[in-house]
């Protein structure tokens, strides 16, 4: 039974591809519909492959945007500039085309369970797996207390700010902008550090699960400062996501 | 060029390696705990650093830096090296929680 | 698998004839960085290179030394196994056969040791005769720590994963001994023109 769930999930699968929408100044969102997916949990990925005529492929894998309760995936990608799948998947990938992937996959970066407080950390496009992890919370009516703390470098480059908008009262999203704020900008500003985590975070005292997101250097420093603060290491999970764009 | 933080981005989690793992698993072996052949420190594989763009995917021990885990397919062929790892410890409750029962 | 993305061509570009191996595509401008491991900072005042194992007297040189050895500058192709080449690359160095000059020996095989604990091995017929440097300088630079730097070898006639980042020195050895990729099913020659990949290729 179980065997064959997991032969299905990991061949390779032609999504439909229903939309390409940018979402932010870098980073557009891709609909898709895969012919067979069987749901997801929230914070799990999926590896995408694209191929040349001449079979030369290459493969990276994205976080899912889309909340499990919603039909179809949605990722969202940040394109880098001397990246070679991120521009294709934002500048020639377009409704109707097919992208191959399989998925999903990862166990270990997921909405923990049970009714603790939980504390996510997201440093640029490392909110995309936070984005369905509030999407299933609100969805499922949680009742459990959860902050999101969001470094982003401008207002722009704002990912997800539709979903971050209509978060249920047991949601608090703190933003702080790295790299200058528009005028009339009220929220936070600078980068995350111990200062800011302590002023802006669940405090260690009251055991929130921490999950933490961004590019590598962010996220050590704020599993750093988090130790530093006394969080449990135990209870605080990283995903790291360097430079995707190499062979 | 001569930027370490360039380095410091080459440097991912394991978790990132679950898809290629799969190929060969029927568990998700990214849940499972590995403790070092080398250093002895036991840690969640997907805690682990990965490197991804070698020729193959390395995981490294999160404190002794030695090679856990080498894996590639290519040339029609699987290939896993687990030398650096002593012990790989899959807690089935979690397994099937994870990566066998997806949210519906 | 018949499958094409629309308008995926990766990064391939039109290159000569003749001028790559089977299966390799040209990278152009970038010069991609493949690690497996952290990157090794090692100051030069700790650096040394050494060639030692099966040789009369075991060789040392400092990094001050190391300068002062007759330099050579070289304009090659090089080729990665995970299908990139880069050509026309420029190095300057120091040969092989500079280092292992009055070597009295009996092995057949080097073993490439770097920090970081990387190896790899190759015959000792293939980086002699002018086939092999320890280049310190690229593109009219120190070659920057990601490519290897202080210094690593350069044998641009095998697969790239010969040519040792952070390279130390040079064990030679009577028998060979398989290295880091060598151990993990990587071919144990590596001719990019019989795309020598993997064992068995």
């Amino acid at each position: 039974m179980a065997g064959t769930a997991i032969r299905r999930r990991l061949s390779w699968q032609r999504a439909d591809v229903l939309a390409v929408q940018r979402e932010a100044r870098r980073a557009y969102r891709l609909s898709l519909r895969p012919p067979d997916w069987s749901g997801h949990l929230p914070g799990q990925h999926v590896d995408v492959r694209l191929t040349a005529e001449g079979g030369y492929t290459a493969q990276r894998s994205y976080s899912i945007a889309s909340a499990p309760q919603q039909p179809g995936i949605e990722l969202i990608v940040e394109r880098l500039e001397d990246g070679e799948v991120s521009p294709y998947l934002t500048e020639v990938l377009r409704a109707g085309d097919l992208l191959e992937l399989r998925g999903p996959f990862g166990g270990y970066f997921v909405w923990p369970a049970g009714d603790g407080p939980v504390q996510l950390i997201a440093g640029g496009s490392g909110v995309v797996p936070f984005l369905s992890m509030l999407g299933h919370h609100r969805a499922t009516g949680g009742l459990r207390q959860v902050r999101l703390l969001y470094s982003a470098r401008t207002f722009d480059d704002l990912i997800g700010q539709a979903e971050l908008a209509r978060q249920p009262s047991t949601v608090e999203v703190t933003v702080t902008l790295t790299r200058g704020a528009p005028a009339g900008w009220t929220g936070l500003t600078g980068r995350v550090d111990a200062r800011l985590l302590a002023e802006h975070t669940i405090p260690p005292a009251q055991e929130p699960e921490v999950l933490a997101c961004g590019p590598t250097g962010f996220v050590e420093a704020v599993a750093n400062a988090l130790l530093e603060l006394g969080h449990d290491p135990i209870r605080i999970k990283t995903e790291r996501f360097g430079a995707t764009g190499g062979p | 060029m001569t930027d370490p933080d360039d380095a410091v981005a080459r440097r991912l989690d394991a978790n990132a390696a679950a898809g290629p793992l799969a190929e060969l698993f029927t568990v998700d072996l990214t849940v499972a705990m590995a403790t070092c052949a080398g250093c002895g420190n036991t840690a969640p594989l997907a805690a682990h650093p990965l490197y991804a763009h070698a020729p193959a995917l390395v995981i490294r021990c999160p404190k002794c830096a030695a090679v856990v885990l080498r894996y590639a397919s290519g040339g029609g062929r699987l290939r896993l090296d687990l030398r650096g790892a002593r012990l790989l410890t899959v807690t089935l409750d979690g397994a099937a929680a994870h990566g066998l029962s997806p949210v519906q | 698998m018949s499958f094409v993305s629309r308008g995926f061509t990766g990064r391939r570009r039109a290159v000569p004839a003749g001028r790559l191996p089977p299966g390799q595509y040209d990278v152009g401008d970038g010069f991609p960085v493949l690690s497996a491991g952290p990157t090794p900072y090692t100051s030069l005042d700790r650096w040394d290179f050494r060639v030692r194992g099966q040789v009369d007297e075991e060789r040392r040189w400092s990094w001050a030394e190391f300068q002062k050895l007759p330099r050579e500058s070289v304009v090659v192709d090089v080729h990665c196994v995970t299908s990139w080449s880069k050509l026309d690359t420029r190095w300057e160095g120091v040969s092989v056969d500079t280092l292992l000059a009055d070597v009295v020996t009996a092995a057949e095989f080097v073993v490439a040791f770097s920090d970081g604990g990387y190896t790899t091995n190759l015959p000792l017929a293939d980086v002699t005769d002018g086939q092999a440097w320890v280049v310190d300088n690229y593109d009219g630079r120190p070659l920057a720590p990601e490519h290897g730097g202080p210094a690593r070898l350069l044998v641009p006639h095998l697969y790239l994963w010969k040519s040792a980042k952070w390279v130390r020195g040079l064990e030679l050895t009577v028998e060979d001994e398989p290295g880091f990729w060598e151990s993990f099913g990587y071919h144990n020659y590596g001719d990019p023109w019989r795309e020598q990949r993997y064992a068995g290729d």
